[in-house]
């Protein structure tokens, strides 16, 4: 291997070279698979220039559940070094590079899309639209944040991960600490999945708004819906922020400006107040819409109404405002003194008052239903403990004074983590099994899913309980290793054997998609739960769109409304004559300027002006062939959609 | 269902042009607050030159002026585009962008001009602070312009091809909008740095 090469490939570590081999067997695998079956043509027409929000859906869900088991092996990794004091599993640098990379994707690369996953399999369906209001758009979100997903993973094998932590604060994100290309990765691929970000929240807030079913009035919307909604509007008010904080920090290392750096009058810490008021946003972004799940799967499996349905709304808009204005919390350390702390730490403890609003909505809906224990009840009401839990040390970091105590401790660890495995994994791991049977017409099993329901659970408390001690007893985060007279071995051993239980839940879970797949209980009803909202009043899974007569909305709940109070007229709508249904064509053009923006980020990533200006241009051109299409749509025809009713065995 | 069939889907039709319209409102948004970051980085790095030239010994007044008035002229052409395009007159909407994108391409000119010359005098991105906040900034504006250039030329070539129909309107109407939106954030540049800096 010749020394550029050298340089361009990781080298040196047994743990690289087996993921170099497996990337490139798995790659094969693809490539002689997609061959031997003909399946190229197939891949392209179905889904690399689909703009079908169902499918673009399961797309997201693919790879953020690829991203969970990445993001899941670079925990179990550092787990492993941290079991027992003064171990060598792990080099410092590889341990860096690892806790950076665990962060940024379990945040950017699994949540977000797992979370755009629900948005486009749920919403269009829950307020009874054919399409979200730009599909064009929502297609180039997907595969923009597929290529960026794909060129920060990259790093780990050629040129080398980022290492300056999730957030990459400067000066050591700056190119005098991180000189390698693995700053860069962390800069575009973060800034190229972030603007399909972007684009998502603005399509989802104009679906909502403008595209509801006639006569479904705002204040009738499903209550994910509306957690949609709120968290919408704190993406357009927070990723504009990521995307100036990530080209500042671009203009520092590529021009070698002097924004964030600690010499010639840079400005380290204004990177970490713009970064975290993005930041700060994003969690409420991402935990928002696993509210609305929650109380989705409350009311269908307690047989109510939500208790409280105003409430729930406002508390929602209310964290949606307030999470833009506590995000100094994150480094009281900074000094800025009383005033600006005290500011922060009550708007912070304001946040948790709707909170517990939603909380109590919760319990006071459950009360007295009937509730049946399914699998999607089973996580959520495992998320309420474990949310309040998570809360009230929020608000014991809040409390400034103490914070400088726990600031950066494993205290503080084991509270994000509560919050963000409680509050949103389990809140779309709830959706996902809720929502299943509308995706692909079957149920998950339900005896596997309770062996990975209480693996995972255990496996939570077992984990992160301990570092809560942990932290109090000093172990910061970030350090690699300990030694034996820090006392802190038992603890972190018995967190390690809860890390790899939760690893074992995930197992289940990949068991329990399969077997299900070919056992799992075919849902011919397309309403497996007697849910409550639109979703369910079409067949699983929904027809390519969605709904052949448009539903009329009379009242919240507006499928149990029908079903329940005016079925006679329901039916009546069904039966009336179809006409032809207007829908986008597919595009390529999305799969391809996301590819051209690879390409630059990529260039830029290695410096390499040619190819960084010719990606670039690629995504120039795209866009002006794209503003240059007139036919970008068309009608299916009364007939097809009278085939395809019939072959879902609805009756025409 | 209340209404048939027919008129709900009609109904969701004909609303679909004003989604794109709502849509380019929201990004604009967005890029409003990318701009707001940007103020709020410069007025925090302003004042620190690292012992360098301020703003006062390097802002030529006549440069940002005539800049300034360049591009509120060509607000106004656009505002003309756009009244003609109201009118159903091709040749004038085509001859009004014509002038706008003249407008468009002299205001980057001077700006090319302005930061080569600060460049030539030592003034460089890396020097200093409050020189990288100033180039990030105003060149953020200039990219901003540019890009709308080669969108309006886009634009023009559709009108060409197509006349005046609801889908060569309503882009017009998006390019406009975006158009003013640069106008209204070199005000605040204009105030905000070549103002403040000079006095």
């Amino acid at each position: 291997m010749g020394e550029k090469a050298k340089g361009f490939f990781v080298t040196g570590d047994p743990l690289i070279y087996g993921a170099d081999v497996s990337i490139i067997i798995t790659l094969l695998g693809i490539l002689i698979f997609l061959t031997y079956f003909k399946k190229w043509g197939w891949l392209w027409r179905e889904w690399l220039t689909t703009v079908d929000h169902k499918k673009i859906g399961i797309m997201y869900l693919v790879s953020s559940l690829l991203m969970l088991f990445r993001g899941g092996v670079d925990a179990l990794l550092m787990r492993m070094q941290l079991a027992m004091p003064n171990t060598h599993f792990l080099q410092s640098q590889h341990y860096n590079e690892i806790f950076t990379t665990h962060g940024t994707i379990m945040i950017l690369f699994m949540a977000m899309p797992f979370m755009f996953a629900l948005f486009n399999i749920v919403i269009p369906l829950q307020i009874g639209a054919r399409d979200v209001a730009y599909p064009f758009l929502n297609a180039m979100s997907f595969w923009l944040f597929f290529f960026g997903a794909l060129l920060f993973n990259l790093s780990f094998v050629i040129g080398g991960s980022p290492d300056a932590g999730w957030l990459s604060y400067p000066p050591l994100s700056e190119l005098a600490g991180s000189p390698g290309p693995g700053q860069n990765f962390y800069i575009w691929g973060i800034q190229i999945s972030g603007i399909g970000s972007l684009a998502t929240g603005i399509n989802f807030l104009v679906t909502i708004l403008k595209m509801r079913a006639p006569g479904m009035k705002l204040m009738q919307m499903p209550l994910f819906t509306w957690s949609v909604l709120s968290s919408c509007i704190t993406i357009i008010f927070a990723f504009p922020v990521l995307t100036v904080t990530l080209a500042l920090l671009f203009v520092d290392r590529f021009f070698g400006a002097h924004i964030f750096t600690a010499t010639g009058g840079g400005n380290p810490m204004m990177y970490v107040n713009l970064i975290w008021m993005w930041g700060h946003p994003e969690v409420y972004i991402v935990v928002l819409p696993a509210f609305g799940i929650y109380s989705e799967i409350v009311s269908t499996f307690s047989k109510k109404k939500i208790f409280g349905y105003k409430s729930m709304v406002f508390s929602m808009m209310i964290i949606s405002v307030l999470g833009y204005f506590t995000w100094v919390h994150h480094f009281f350390t900074m000094g800025a003194g009383a005033d600006v702390n005290t500011f922060f730490a009550i708007t912070t403890m304001a946040i948790g008052i709707p909170t517990g609003v939603k909380i109590f909505n919760w319990l006071f809906t459950m009360f007295r239903g009937r509730i049946t224990m399914t699998q999607p009840m089973l996580w959520t009401l495992a998320f309420i403990p474990c949310f309040l839990v998570g809360g009230a040390t929020g608000v014991m970091l809040a409390a400034a004074p103490a914070d400088y105590q726990y600031h950066n401790s494993y205290f503080l660890i084991a509270h994000f983590h509560q919050t963000l495995i409680g509050g949103v994994v389990f809140g779309y791991l709830a959706g996902l099994y809720y929502w299943w049977p509308k995706m692909f017409g079957f149920k998950l099993n339900d005896r596997i899913g309770k062996w990975a329901f209480w693996t995972w659970n255990i496996g939570f408390y077992v984990c992160f309980m301990p570092q809560y001690a942990l932290g109090f007893m000093g172990m910061t985060r970030r350090v690699y290793t300990y030694g034996w007279d820090m006392g802190w071995a038992p603890y972190n051993m018995v967190s390690t054997v809860g890390a790899f239980l939760m690893g074992i839940g995930f197992v289940f879970q990949v068991w329990q998609i399969l077997y299900s797949i070919k056992h799992g209980e075919r849902d011919l009803t397309g309403d497996p739960w007697n849910g409550r909202t639109l979703e369910w009043s079409i067949l699983s899974p929904a027809p390519h769109y969605n709904f052949a007569h448009l539903p009329a909305v009379k009242s919240d709940d507006a499928w149990w409304d029908m079903k329940n109070h005016r079925y006679g007229a329901a039916v009546q709508d069904n039966i009336k004559e179809y006409t032809p249904i207007h829908m986008p064509k597919n595009s390529g053009i999305p799969f391809l300027m996301s590819a051209c923006w690879f390409v630059a980020g990529f260039g830029l990533t290695f410096e390499w002006i040619w190819m960084g200006v010719a990606g670039l241009a690629g995504v120039g051109i795209c866009l002006l062939a794209r503003s240059f299409q007139r036919n970008t749509d068309y009608y299916i025809p009364v007939d097809e959609i009278k085939r395809t009713e019939a072959s879902l065995g609805r009756v025409v | 269902m209340a209404q048939s069939a027919i008129s709900v889907d009609a109904h969701h039709e004909h609303q679909h042009d004003t989604f794109k319209l709502l849509g380019f409102w929201i990004f604009l948004v967005t890029d409003c607050i990318i701009f707001a970051c940007l103020f709020a980085v410069y007025a925090v790095l302003r004042t620190h030159t690292d012992g360098d030239l301020t703003g006062r010994e390097l802002f030529e007044v006549k440069g940002f002026t005539a800049e300034t008035f360049i591009l509120l002229a060509s607000s106004f052409t656009s505002g003309l585009a756009s009244l003609a395009m109201h009118k159903g007159s091709k040749k004038q909407l085509l001859g009004w962008l014509a002038v706008t994108v003249l407008l468009g391409l002299s205001f980057v000119g001077l700006e090319i001009t302005e930061f080569a010359n600060m460049a030539s005098e030592g003034a460089k991105i890396t020097t200093n602070g409050f020189l990288s906040s100033f180039f990030t900034l105003v060149g953020t504006h200039g990219l901003h312009v540019s890009f709308g250039l080669i969108w309006m030329i886009g634009v023009m070539v559709q009108i060409g091809r197509h006349d005046i129909d609801s889908l060569t309107k309503e882009k017009v109407t998006i390019v406009g909008l975006y158009w003013h939106f640069l106008d209204v954030v070199w005000i605040f540049i204009f105030t905000v740095v070549y103002l403040l800096g000079v006095m």
